[in-house]
Order: structure tokens, then sequence, then C-alpha cells
């Protein structure tokens, strides 16, 4: 019988076992980018800048130029890097902790001067690599190690729509929210990754992908009980779809 | 080349800057150092450069950052506050081996101080001022001149060594109108930057990698190892200093940056009046000339640190002379300037 290779590694992702959790959506995210940078056949001329946080160990799985940036600057680094070279495809992937939280700033000044670059936001509604501390995008009532009576108002605020808020600027090409939970979900993350990296290389500015992830290590959950929750959990708070295309 | 012109010392620096191939700029607004980036925003664009005004000095350096890693000449310029947020970010680029170029037009503090000029942030960039073991190469001119040659070479220097090399100046030195006159650094042998710059995964056939993290600590300890060692060949290839009427003396002034240029008058004054006295001028404070100060004659009898700060290149002065010559300190603080004559009555006090 003629055996037919369907499915393979990405060319642009390292041949190297995972840290990650059982049942984080960190690899499927990483695989989705992987496959874009393969299917646009730009593996030679792509940077990624990694976060602080679990996901700082991207720099071992996607096989491009990479940076490490401090926590919360990667926009930074990035915008710098585009500006100079801009020849070069440039992202970040960066958790809530990270770009919602300390990095605010600086995804706000990159998306709002328009900087061609390309962010990956993975949005697990928690902090990963310290120990499930509370995240700018913790749901209301949700547990975490810093919220251990479920997150109030009152004390805390609410949970911070990343997408909808830059998708007011006027400057970015692309901005859509995408979920990670099942496959027909990641189906459609896969195309918006894909927009995102396309909305780069034909020059038309700033573009993210926000994707909800889960963390079943951290919410204290089993990996399909984790992937439900984002579903009727996350979902009905965090619309998903997008809201900024290239004109 | 030959002609002199006359400039403030901000836009003399910013230019030399131009003229030594720096052609990317990230920057934020703060006294008294803003003629940087506003005569970079008007001459990048005239030489294919790019200027980009940072949302802060946190994204200022981060912009650095990234902007060294693609091995191209970069730069960023504050004022003492601004480097306190930058010292995050400068040990990162330190941690990952980056070139760039860090002007300081240092005003005094703590806190927000005021925006008069001052030395007081002398601590912070002989000891890297971040967090971590790292040092960075600290140029300390005296005159517009001075800060436009040591410009011209700090950035060759960034990249032999691949270290953030800092123009610690101060805001005399930024505000003033000095002739200047724009010569061409010797040229030094220099790194190919395709060998570790991102963009250039063709040309090596391998992937770059820019990173500060080991986790491993065999790994953070030979990094750590291998840093050090570099600083040491900095110390001693690097190390500059300039002497004034030494020969002789029994009493020794030493300064650096302006307040050197005040003092060199006051042991000028007191030499034509027969007061035995000289003067050491450190022009890098990071390696510190121990050497001049260890070399001392036994007839010297005191060593008097000057200083627009409440004294801290003393600490230095101390380790170079180790216990052997008593040392002094007289300085003024607040943005205000030792007098010639301050100077000359703290240098008579020295007798006992």
């Amino acid at each position: 019988m003629k055996e037919t290779q369907i499915f393979e590694r990405p060319r642009s992702m390292a041949d190297v076992v995972t840290h990650y959790c059982p049942g984080c959506t960190h690899g499927v995210a990483h695989r989705l980018v992987a496959e874009a940078i393969d299917e646009l056949g730009i593996q030679d001329r792509t940077v990624g800048v990694a976060p602080v946080g679990c996901a700082v160990f991207i720099y071992n799985y996607i096989d491009t130029d990479m940076y490490e940036a401090a926590h919360g600057r990667a926009p930074a680094v990035a915008s710098a890097c585009k500006r100079i070279r801009p020849d070069l495809t440039v992202f970040t992937y960066q958790g809530d902790g990270d770009l919602a939280s300390i990095g605010l700033a600086e995804v706000v000044h990159a998306a709002n001067r328009g900087e061609n670059i390309t962010v990956i936001f993975i949005n697990n509604a928690i902090y990963g690599m310290t120990g499930g501390q509370m995240a700018p995008t913790t749901l209301m009532g949700q547990k975490a190690t810093t919220c251990p009576f479920g997150r109030e108002a009152k004390a805390n605020g609410y949970p911070m729509r990343v997408a909808e808020m830059l998708a007011t600027l006027a400057a970015p090409g692309y901005v859509a929210r995408v979920s990670l939970a099942k496959p027909k979900f990641i189906l459609e993350a896969k195309k918006a990754v894909r927009k995102a990296f396309e909305t780069q290389l034909a020059g038309k500015g700033f573009s993210l992908v926000e994707m909800l992830s889960t963390c079943p290590t951290n919410w204290g959950m089993r990996p399909v009980e984790a992937t439900d929750w984002l579903v009727e959990q996350m979902i009905p708070y965090y619309p998903l779809g997008e809201f900024k295309v290239p004109e | 080349m030959g002609e002199k012109v006359l400039m403030k010392g901000n836009e003399a620096l910013a230019e030399a800057a131009i003229q030594a191939g720096c052609r990317y700029f990230f920057g934020y607004p703060i006294t008294p150092q803003n003629e940087i980036p506003e005569y970079m925003s008007r001459r990048l664009p005239e030489v294919g450069g790019v200027y980009l005004q940072a949302e802060s000095e946190v994204a200022s350096i981060n912009m650095v950052f990234g902007g060294a890693g693609t091995g191209e000449r970069v730069m960023t310029s504050s004022s003492s506050p601004g480097i306190s947020l930058m010292s995050e970010g400068i040990s990162y680029i330190a941690g990952a081996e980056l070139p760039c170029v860090i002007m300081n037009i240092v005003r005094g503090g703590p806190g927000l101080g005021g925006i008069l000029p001052a030395q007081s942030d002398y601590f912070q960039a002989t000891r890297g001022g971040g967090h971590g073991d790292y040092r960075l190469l600290v140029l300390s001119p005296s005159t517009v001149q001075e800060a436009v040659d040591l410009t011209m070479e700090a950035f060759d220097l960034a990249e032999i060594y691949r270290n953030p090399v800092m123009i610690l100046g101060d805001g005399f030195m930024g505000q003033m109108m000095e002739a200047v006159e724009f010569k061409t650094a010797p040229e030094k042998k220099l790194p190919d930057k395709r060998d570790r710059a991102v963009g250039y995964k063709e040309w090596r056939g391998k992937r770059a990698l820019v990173k500060s993290l080991y986790l491993d600590p065999d790994a953070l300890e030979a990094h750590n190892k291998k840093l050090q060692a570099k600083y040491e060949l900095m110390a001693d290839r690097e190390t500059r200093f300039e002497t004034y009427l030494l020969e002789g003396a029994d009493y020794v002034v030493t300064a650096y940056g302006t307040t050197a240029r005040i003092a060199r008058s006051a042991v000028k004054q007191l030499r034509d009046e027969g007061f035995p006295v000289g003067m050491i001028r450190p022009i890098t404070v990071f390696p510190f000339p121990y050497a001049p100060f260890a070399g001392l004659g036994s007839q010297v009898k005191a060593v008097l640190s000057v200083e627009m700060s409440c004294g801290q290149m003393v600490d230095d002065v101390k380790i170079g002379v180790a216990g052997k010559v008593p040392v002094s300190f007289f300085g003024r603080v607040g943005g205000i300037a030792p007098t010639v004559d301050e100077i000359v009555n703290a240098i008579r006090g020295l007798q006992v």
C-alpha cells in the first residue's frame, strides 16, 4: 500500500520537546504562527519577539530570528526593528500579563503609530508562569491566587477587552479575536493569523490577533474542562470576530 | 573638516552622532537635553535615517534594544529621571551584549529634583544603574569639543565591546555654546554585524537569537564571567585620563566633566601663586583611572575630589589611593556649580 504523508511539522517550527502543560493552547498558537510563516514563504526574513511569561520560550520553538524582550516591551522592540528593516516581517507574541498589564502603553502606542508589525496576543485570563495570579483579563468572579475569593469590580475593575479597545484607534490595519478551544475555532484562528501577516506584508499597518486560550494548570481544571470553560465563560464576555480589517 | 562652527552642546552631540554613522534615534522629551531629539528629528530624515519619538523612556530604551539587534547604529538621549526609567532596558541591552550609545545630560536629583546641571548620577552611570552585574563604558567629556570627539568614537567602542556606551554630560555642557570642529575618528577594526544581528539568516545560514535569559545556572554564571572578562578588557584598553601640572604637586585635585574646567582654573591660579597643586581628570569614569591615583608620589599630602554631587566619585578616588593619601571632598549640588574661589579655598584648606 502506498503511504501518503498528509500532516507534518511546519518547517518554521523547531523539532524540540514542548515545555507547555497538558491542555495548554500555546502549542496550537505557535503552530498557527509557524504555518502562516511557511505558507507565506517568509521564514528567512521573519523576526519574532518573545514576551516574559510562559511563552518566553517561543524562541525555542519558532525557527526564525528571535528577540527576547523585557516584560511588556515587545511592541517597542518590534517597532524599532521594523522601522530599521522594513524588508523583514516582524511579530510579537505576548500573554495578557505582558501585553494588557505591564506592556499596555507599548502596545497601544505601537498600534496608534500604525507600526507595520503583527501582534499575537494570548488571552487566557490569568498569569501562567508566575503561578496563577489575577490578570487584567481575569473574568468577574474568577478565582486566582491574588483574588482568592474571585475577581470583583470594586477592588479590581472589569476584564479588559483589548481587541475592541485597539480597534477604536485610526491606525491599525487588522484587529481580530479568535478562540483556540475547539478545532472549528482553530481553523478560524488560522485564517486570522494569516490575514494579520498578510496585512503586514501589504504594508497596511498594525495587526493584532487576540487568541482566547486555555490555562488548565492555573485554572485548576482538566484540559477538556478548560476548553469547555473557555467556550462557556470567556467567549460570551470576549466576543469573537474581526474588529478592524484593511480597506 | 577643519572648519570651526559655533554650536550648542546638545546639538553638537547630535551632529557628532550622525557623523559617526548613527541613523536611528529613539527618545522622549526631558529637560535639559531636548535639543538632541529636536535636532535628530530634523537631521535624520535628511540622511535617510529614522527619528522616532517614543511614548516613554521605557519604550525608548526598548526601541534601542530592538534597533541595536539589527546591527545598525542606534542611540537615545535623556536626563537623570529618564535614565532611571531606562535602567531596566539598559540592563537587558548589556545582558544581550548589544551595542548602542546613551547620552545622559545630567540634572539634579533625587526624584524630580531640578532641571539644572548636576553630576549626581555618577554611581548610577559607573556601577551599571540597573539590576545585575554589568557595566557601561562611560565617557565623561569636559568641553563641547571633547563631547563631539568622544561621541565620534563611542559608536565604534560600542560595537567593539558589544556594550552600551554612555556619554555622561551635564546640563552645562548640553546648554552652552562653543566652537567645535568635527574631525573624523581614527578608523578601528569593527566586527561584522551580520555575524549576530537579526535579518541575516540567509547570509549566516542560521538564525539570530537576541536574549539575556539563561535559566541554567551554569550557563548564567558562564555568561556573567564572559561579561566580567569584557569589562576587564575595557579597563586594560580604554581607561583614559588627563593630568595637569601634576609634576611636583603636594596636593592633587580631581574632577571630571564641566567641574574639571572650573577646577583647572583654580589649579592654574594657585600654581601661579606658587602653591604646589596639580590635577587628575578622569575621561572615562568606567573604567575608572585608578592607576594615576595609585601612582601618586609620597610627597602628595592630600587629594581633593570636586564634584557637582554630594560626593560620589570620591569613592573611586579612595579605591585608587588605597589608603596611602587622605581624600577630601568639596561639592555643590542643586544645580549650583562650585566657583573657582570656592575650589581655591577648599584646596588651601587641605594644608594641615
